[in-house]
């Protein structure tokens, strides 16, 4: 594994691919995910090239690069909606084969989406339990999932909705991308992936999410933030990686990292400014 | 947020915010239902006989097969979808029972309603298989439908030699609309209606105040209870009000009955199961609750199978009511007026917002016009243009008080 800044990571030498095998770095099971050589590719589309990337819990990583870079794939096949063509996952140090959704979050990976997947004709309730509504006698326990979406939200110090029966319909983007946050967060999730939040925010909402992220590592989960907005990500990331053309150029903690270097990176797939490029502290 | 600083929140603000988020859960309905008492009020002015005894019991029968289609369809329109051929379906459920009970065949109104019902769920299952698997739109699919039932429906009365119509001829199917209630048993019924519904309504308050969650304050459920309790009075005294000169003819009609139980049925089903959570949810965002792990094709099919269900119940009471089926029946036009009715009522055609009761009122509403319009002898030409107006008036209104809707009933 190369440790140049210079050039792409390039596959290991040997084509032995044994977990944990030599060529690989090695994986440290204190890492709640480790992934290591995943690779993906679309017929002759390779989007993904042999990424090693490490997402610790309690810390926020920002995933950055420009269109095409790969963040969205690398996010999907973590999330089970693809299956790498070559490389390993390991959570805790064990490897897994995440083959669908369901895979992801029975481990504990939720993902929230950049359109974030919630129906506007339903309240905010019905939504944070959609496809796992709690239920007494077969019929659905309005007073439960009530109880339980109350308290999720003050746990995660969401103020600003007026009511758990609010329609999402009715809500502000600021507040939807928290419900979907609440709605990952309410199943003892362990990482939560989060796909562009602040996208179309405006800037106090901005803040309530940035907010909520911190929250989350602060409670000891992993975040893993795709975003284009450097501000966002130097303000709640602790580290950052960074993609170029489906490969994982650069990774470390965020001191590694200012402005100028982070738009190198993203843009050409090097810089001299930064010091490593491997090996995360 | 706290649940302490969510209750202070709610108390505190004023009588009219409350009222104003109260309303704004079932504000559609209001418009329409003063609508319904403005054409109810020109109706009885232009004929002092619209408010009859007589009158009235005819009109509830005969919006029965506009409320029971419309429920049917609402199934559907939930989801986003549509349902043609509901009108022939139930044309043919109609044939297959009146024919299996009449002398010819002999069987017992215990197996013929059944299979009828059941060949409506079944041809709602196909329906529903055909749009799911090959990903058609629901409006093709079951527009083909309508065609084919009409030439099935067609071909069944035709194979019975009767000259085009068959007549019922068996006493339960009989029954179904022309039978009723005995009074006694219609105010037993109303009393057990209220009572049954105060009871849950203050045991779900009462449980939700237990828990710590904020209920409904108790006069909106002692005012919901009220009205209730009103309109079942009322209708109990109109059924029970001799509508016969000839002989004394009382109590609630049976098909008022049915077409209680369908609405009751229908709303648990889509209030209190996840069948009916996740039809909402299909018909508001199908990604989100595909990625939310709903099965959506399994649930889209239970939809056009509860529909067609809907609809043979439909049919069985139309034959009640007109004593037979005839190869003349309309069930193209029907279907339409079914959507309408749920329209009217308040359900969107875009999917993911509507409730059984709106099949109930917009079925009212078409057939107080027809009825109305019948009996001040207005020409037809003038009764299809007035229920043009009616529906596209009650569309709008219920857009504009839509606009703002923000809290969930």
């Amino acid at each position: 594994m190369s440790t140049n800044p210079e050039s792409p990571a390039s596959p290991p030498e040997q084509s032995d691919h044994g977990s944990g095998g030599s060529g690989l770095r090695p994986v440290d099971p204190n890492v709640l995910l480790s992934l290591r050589g995943i690779s993906k590719h679309f017929g002759a589309v390779q989007a993904l090239r042999y990424v090693d990337l490490d997402i610790p819990a309690g810390k926020v990583t920002a995933l950055i690069g420009d269109n095409g870079a790969g963040k969205s794939t690398l996010i999907k096949a973590v999330a089970g909606i693809y299956e790498p063509t070559a490389g390993h996952i390991y959570w805790k140090g064990e490897e897994v084969h995440i083959h669908q959704p369901r895979a992801a979050s029975d481990l504990g990976i939720a993902t929230v989406y950049q359109d974030l997947a919630l129906c506007d004709n339903l309240d905010v309730v019905q939504n944070m339990f959609l496809g796992q509504e709690e239920t007494k006698w077969g019929l659905l326990d309005e007073i439960q999932m009530e109880l339980t979406t109350l308290k999720t939200l003050s746990d995660l110090s969401v103020s600003t909705l007026k009511s758990p029966r609010q329609l999402i319909g009715s809500l502000s983007g600021g507040q939807r991308q928290s419900v979907a946050v609440a709605r990952a967060v309410m199943h003892e999730s362990q990482l939560v992936i989060m796909d562009e939040p602040t996208a179309a925010l405006g800037v106090s909402q901005t803040e309530q999410v940035l907010g909520l992220i911190r929250t989350l590592a602060a409670r000891g989960i992993a975040v893993l933030v795709i975003s284009h907005n450097l501000n966002d990500v130097f303000s709640v990331a602790d580290r950052i990686a960074v993609m170029y053309l489906g490969n994982l150029v650069s990774e470390g903690p965020i001191e590694n990292y200012d402005t100028s270097s982070a738009v190198d990176l993203i843009t050409t797939g090097s810089s001299g400014r930064v010091t490593s490029n491997a090996n995360p502290k | 947020m706290s649940k302490e600083s969510l209750s202070a929140t709610r108390s505190a603000s004023s009588l009219v915010g409350q009222i104003r988020r109260l309303w704004q859960g079932d504000i559609g309905l209001l418009p329409i239902m003063i609508g319904l008492l403005a054409l109810v009020i020109y109706f009885e002015l232009r004929s002092s006989v619209f408010l009859s005894a007589g009158n009235l019991t005819n009109l509830f029968i005969q919006s029965t097969i506009f409320i029971l289609l419309g429920m049917a369809e609402i199934w559907l329109l939930l989801l986003g979808d549509i349902d043609l051929s509901i009108g022939y379906a139930a044309g043919l459920s109609a044939a297959i029972a009146v024919i299996l009970v009449s002398p010819s065949y002999q069987w017992s109104w215990f197996i013929a309603i059944p299979l009828a019902l059941l060949t409506t769920t079944v041809i709602g299952a196909i329906s529903g298989f055909l749009a799911i698997r090959f990903k058609l739109p629901s409006f093709i699919v079951t527009l083909a439908g309508q065609i084919g039932l009409q030439g099935a429906l067609l071909y069944v009365i035709n194979s019975q030699n009767t000259g085009g119509a068959i007549t019922v001829q068996e006493k339960v199917l009989y029954d179904l609309v022309n039978g009723n209630l005995t009074p006694l048993a219609t105010w037993l019924f109303v009393a057990a209606m209220v009572v049954g519904m105060s009871f849950f309504m203050f045991r779900s308050a009462r449980r939700r105040r237990a828990s710590g969650l904020e209920a409904k304050p108790m006069w909106v459920t002692l005012m919901k209870i009220g009205i209730t309790a009103a309109a079942g009075i009322l209708m109990a005294v109109l059924f029970n009000t001799n509508r016969s000169s000839f002989v004394t003819l009382r109590g609630m009609p049976f098909a008022v009955l049915i077409d209680l139980a369908v609405l009751a049925a229908g709303t648990f089903i889509l209030t209190k199961t996840k069948t009916g959570r996740y039809i909402y949810a299909i018909g508001g965002n199908v990604e989100a609750a595909r990625r939310s792990g709903v099965n959506v094709n399994r649930y889209r099919l239970l939809a056009f199978m509860l529909a067609g269900f809907t609809a043979g119940i439909a049919g069985l009471l139309y034959a009640s009511r007109l004593n037979g089926i005839s190869t003349g029946i309309e069930g193209g036009t029907y279907v339409l007026y079914a959507v309408a009715a749920a329209v009217i009522g308040g359900t969107s055609l875009f999917g993911g917002r509507g409730k059984m009761i709106h099949a109930v009122i917009g079925g009212l509403v078409i057939a107080t016009i027809d009825n109305g319009m019948a009996l001040i002898n207005m020409s037809a030409s003038t009764q299809y243009i007035a229920t043009a107006f009616v529906l596209l008036a009650a569309v709008i209104v219920d857009s504009l008080a839509r606009r703002g809707s923000t809290v969930s009933g």
